[in-house]
C-alpha cells in the first residue's frame, strides 16, 4: 500500500485474484456472468437497438450532409453586356468548376445589385461591353465578379474558382504566345470581394491534392464521426451502467456477491467494446455508400486502435459512474466530457488551426488521438504502427481510467 | 446456547448525519438460531443488518462473520452468507430463470453445477412455472420467493433476511417461515428482520429495536415471561378516554391502546389478579359502567412497552408504541391492505 504502483497492482490483482490463488476459472465466470448479464439486459431493452444502429446513421448523415464545406452552385446572376461567344465560354467555363451556378440573367447593374441585396443569388458576374474587343486585342479583358461575402466560405469559394480559371486561360495563352509567337487573350479576373487586380503572375503555382483529391468534406468528416459517435454512445452507456445498478437497487445484491470490484468492471466494459465495433461498421459502411468515404489503410489497425479507443471511452464512463448517484448527474458529466471533445479534438475544426493551449487540451482527449489514427488509416492508408503515439496514449488512458474507476468504487453501500 | 458464536458485534455505531441510526449496538448470535430483530420503521433494523453482512460500513465500532472482520473482509465472507435485501433487489428485466443463473454464476459454481443448483431451487421455492417470466411481473411474494431463492443457491452457512415477509399476504407468510425452518433445520443461522409481532415469536431469539438501540434481547417467552402478572387488559368504550383515566392510575406503569382493547402494564411488584378487579372498580366509578379489566398474557407488545418505559418514563406516561400511527393504524386493520391478519404494524417501505 502507499506505493504509486499499489492501484495498478490492486487492480491486475482485483481481477484476476482468483487467477492467482489457482482459482482461475471462477473468476473467469465471474467476470462472464456480468458480461452475459449485461447483454440480456441490453437486449431486452428496446433504446439498445436506438443506442446501437440509429444514433450513428442519424449522426452519420446529420454530420455528413450538414457539416458541408464543400461550396458548390452559388446562385449567381449574370449581367453580360458584351454578350459575345467569347463571355458565354467563359461564364459556362465559371459554371464548370460546379462553385457557381448562373441562376438568373439581368440586364442592368441595378438589378444585379437588387438581386444580391435580397439573397436571392450570392454573386454576380460583370462582363464588360468592350470585353470581346479587349480579349481579342490580347490585353486588358476583365470581368468583375461581385460576390456576397456575409459568408467568407462563399466569397473565398467564388475567388478561388475565378482565380483558377484566370490561371488556366493565362497559361494556356502563355503557352500558345511560346508556341507560335502570336498575341492571344489573356484575362484578368477581378473579384469584388478582395478588390485586387492580378496584372502579373510571375509564377504558376500548381496544387496537388493528395488522399482527398475533390476535396470533399464527408471525406474528411466521417472518419472523425466515428470518434464523435463512440465517445457519445459509449461514454454514457457506462456511465449510467453502474449508476442504474445503484438507483434500482440491484447493486446492493451485488455487493452480496464474492464478485471482485475489478471482474464487475471488465465483465461491464466488454459487451460494450463489441457493441462499439459494431457502431463502427455501421457507421464505416454507410459512410461508403452514401458518401463514398474510402477505406484505404488496414481494416486491423483500425480494430486495434477502435478497441483502445471504446475502452478508452469505456473506463471514462466507469470513472464517472463510481463518482455521481444518479443517472441524472452521471448524464451530466458526460456532456461536460463531449462538449471539448467535440470541440477541442480536431473534428470541428482543423486542429493546427487552434491556439496553443487549446491544443495542448486537446492532445489529452482520447478522441484528438482516434481522429488522427481513424484520418490516417481509412484515408492515406498509414500503417498504424505509424501512430504508435496515439496508440500509446489510449492504451495509457484505458489503464489510467480502469484503475481509477476500480480505485473510486467501493463495493459497498453510503 | 452452547453452540459456537458466528456473529460478534461490538459497539455498533452508524450516523447518517445527525441521525443515529443504529447507536451502540452489542450482539452475539450462535449457529444454527433463527434469530428476529424486531422494531418499527426506522429502528435501524436495515442499517443494523447491512453492517452486520458487511455490505455497509460502520461508524464506529467492530464486527466479526465467522472470524472475518466487516466489512474489510466482506469478499472473504461471500461465500459463506446470503444476503436477501429489504427491497427488492434482482434484475426486473431478466426472467426467474435468468436471475437464478446470474446468482449461481457470480457465485463461480461450474456450469453443470451452476445448472443442478439453479434447478433445485426452481423446484424448492415451486418457481418451476414462472421461469420464463420477467422477475418485474412477479407479485410480490414470487419475488420474495425468487429472491430467497437468489441468496441460498449457494448454500450459504448464514442467510440474512431483511424484512422478507413485507407486503405478502398471510398464506404466502406462513410458506416463507416453512422454508426458513427448513433452512435452520439443515443448519443454517438465520437473521431476519420484521415488523410482525407474530413472525417474531416464531424466532429463536429475539432483539428488539428502538431508535438505533436494543431495547430487549432474549428468547421470545422469556421476554414475555418476565411480564408474566403484569398486564391487564381493559375492555371499555371509548379507548382513548380510557386509556387517559388509567394512567392516573398509581398500579399502573404505562397504558396502551392496541386496537380497541387497551393494554395496561401494571407498576414493578403489583400483580395482575389482585389489580384487575380494582381496575374495573376503578373505571366504573369514573363512569364507564361496562368496563372489565382482566389479566391477560403479556405479548411482545408489552415487552416492548416496558422495555422502553423501564428508564426514563414517569408513572402512567402514555407509550406510542411504534412511534407514529402506522402501529395503531394497523391494528385498526385500516392499514391499506396491510392489516390483514391483525398484527402488521408498518408499510411496505424503507428502513431509514
Amino acid at each position: 500500500m502507499g506505493s504509486p504502483l499499489s492501484p495498478l497492482l490492486d487492480l491486475l490483482r482485483s481481477p484476476f485474484r482468483g487467477l492467482l490463488a489457482g482459482r482461475a476459472t471462477a473468476s473467469l465466470r465471474r467476470l462472464l456472468a456480468v458480461a452475459r448479464k449485461e447483454v440480456r439486459q441490453l437486449a431486452r431493452d428496446p433504446l439498445t437497438l436506438g443506442f446501437v444502429v440509429f444514433v450513428p446513421l442519424v449522426q452519420l448523415s446529420l454530420f455528413g450532409y450538414a457539416i458541408n464545406q464543400d461550396i458548390r452552385d452559388v446562385p449567381t446572376a449574370l449581367l453580360d453586356r458584351s454578350q459575345s461567344s467569347v463571355s458565354r465560354h467563359l461564364v459556362e467555363r465559371l459554371e464548370a468548376t460546379q462553385a457557381m451556378r448562373v441562376v438568373h440573367s439581368v440586364g442592368t447593374e441595378a438589378e444585379a445589385r437588387g438581386l444580391l441585396a435580397r439573397g436571392e443569388v450570392q454573386a454576380v458576374i460583370v462582363v464588360p461591353p468592350d470585353f470581346a474587343r479587349r480579349w481579342y486585342r490580347g490585353r486588358g479583358a476583365e470581368i468583375s465578379i461581385l460576390v456576397d461575402a456575409t459568408d467568407p466560405l462563399v466569397a473565398r469559394a467564388v475567388r478561388s474558382a475565378a482565380d483558377g480559371l484566370a490561371a488556366q486561360i493565362e497559361s494556356a495563352a502563355d503557352a500558345s504566345r511560346a508556341a507560335a509567337g502570336s498575341a492571344a487573350g489573356s484575362l484578368e479576373v477581378r473579384t469584388l470581394a478582395s478588390s485586387e487586380l492580378r496584372r502579373d503572375r510571375p509564377f504558376l503555382v500548381t496544387v496537388l491534392t493528395y488522399y482527398n483529391p475533390e476535396l470533399r468534406t464527408p471525406v474528411f468528416v466521417v472518419p472523425g464521426l466515428l470518434g464523435v459517435i463512440l465517445t457519445t454512445t459509449m461514454l454514457l452507456m457506462t456511465a449510467l451502467s453502474l449508476v442504474r445498478e445503484r438507483e434500482r437497487g440491484t447493486f446492493e445484491f451485488l455487493i452480496g456477491t464474492p464478485v471482485a470490484r475489478g471482474e464487475l468492471m471488465v465483465g461491464k466494459l466488454l459487451p460494450y467494446v463489441v457493441i462499439g465495433l459494431i457502431q463502427i461498421a455501421i457507421v464505416l459502411l454507410a459512410g461508403l455508400a452514401i458518401f463514398r468515404v474510402p477505406v484505404e489503410g488496414s481494416l486491423l489497425g483500425l480494430a486495434l486502435a477502435s478497441i483502445l479507443f471504446i475502452a478508452a471511452n469505456l473506463t471514462a464512463g466507469l470513472v464517472i459512474s463510481s463518482l455521481v448517484k444518479t443517472q441524472l448527474q452521471a448524464t451530466q458529466v458526460a456532456f461536460f466530457f463531449f462538449l471539448p471533445s467535440v470541440l477541442l479534438s480536431g473534428f470541428m475544426f482543423p486542429f493546427e488551426a487552434m491556439p496553443e493551449p487549446a491544443q495542448w487540451l486537446g492532445e489529452l482527449l482520447p478522441l484528438t488521438h482516434y481522429i488522427r489514427l481513424c484520418r490516417g488509416i481509412l484515408l492515406r492508408a498509414t500503417p498504424v504502427w505509424h501512430l504508435a503515439g496515439s496508440l500509446a496514449w489510449l492504451a495509457g488512458m484505458c489503464l489510467v481510467g480502469l484503475v481509477a474507476a476500480t480505485r473510486l468504487f467501493r463495493k459497498r453501500l453510503e | 446456547m452452547t453452540a459456537p458464536v458466528v456473529i460478534e458485534a461490538r459497539e455498533l455505531h452508524r450516523h447518517f448525519g445527525r441521525l443515529h441510526a443504529v447507536d451502540g449496538i452489542d450482539l452475539t448470535i450462535h449457529r444454527g438460531e433463527v434469530f428476529g430483530f424486531l422494531g418499527p420503521n426506522g429502528a435501524g433494523k436495515s442499517t443494523l443488518l447491512r453492517m452486520l453482512v458487511g455490505v455497509m460500513a460502520p461508524t464506529s465500532g467492530s464486527v466479526q462473520v465467522l472470524g472475518y472482520e466487516m466489512p474489510r473482509q466482506a469478499d472473504a465472507l461471500r461465500p459463506s452468507i446470503g444476503y436477501m435485501t429489504q427491497r427488492f433487489s434482482l434484475y426486473g428485466d431478466l426472467t426467474v430463470e435468468e436471475n437464478l443463473r446470474f446468482a449461481g454464476e457470480i457465485f463461480g459454481f461450474p456450469a453443470d453445477e451452476r445448472r443442478r443448483r439453479v434447478e433445485a431451487a426452481i423446484t424448492t421455492y415451486g418457481l418451476g412455472r414462472r421461469r420464463q417470466q420477467l422477475a418485474d411481473q412477479l407479485s410480490g411474494g414470487w419475488k420474495q420467493r425468487l429472491a430467497l431463492a437468489a441468496a441460498t443457491v449457494h448454500r450459504p452457512e448464514i442467510l440474512v433476511l431483511d424484512e422478507p415477509t413485507a407486503g405478502v399476504d398471510p398464506s404466502e407468510r406462513r410458506n416463507f417461515w416453512e422454508q426458513i425452518f427448513e433452512l435452520s433445520g439443515d443448519g443454517v443461522t438465520v437473521l431476519v428482520s420484521t415488523h410482525y409481532m407474530d413472525e417474531a415469536v416464531r424466532c429463536h431469539r429475539l432483539a428488539l429495536l428502538r431508535r438505533g438501540a436494543l431495547v430487549a434481547l432474549g428468547e421470545p417467552r422469556s421476554l414475555t415471561g418476565e411480564l408474566e402478572g403484569r398486564v391487564v387488559e381493559v375492555d371499555a368504550e371509548p379507548p382513548e378516554e380510557v386509556v387517559r383515566r388509567l394512567r392516573k392510575h398509581l398500579e399502573v406503569a404505562s397504558v396502551t391502546q392496541l386496537g380497541d382493547r387497551v393494554h395496561a402494564l401494571l407498576a414493578v411488584g403489583a400483580r395482575a389478579e389482585v389489580t384487575a378487579p380494582r381496575l374495573t372498580e376503578y373505571l366504573r366509578q369514573a363512569g364507564f359502567p361496562d368496563a372489565v379489566a382482566v389479566p391477560a398474557r403479556p405479548g411482545l407488545e408489552d415487552v416492548f412497552v416496558a422495555a422502553t418505559q423501564s428508564a426514563p418514563a414517569a408513572s402512567g406516561a402514555y407509550v406510542d408504541l411504534w412511534q407514529d400511527d402506522t402501529y395503531h393504524g394497523a391494528r385498526h386493520g385500516a392499514h391499506r391492505g396491510q392489516g390483514a391478519t391483525g398484527v402488521s404494524v408498518a408499510p411496505p417501505r424503507g428502513d431509514g
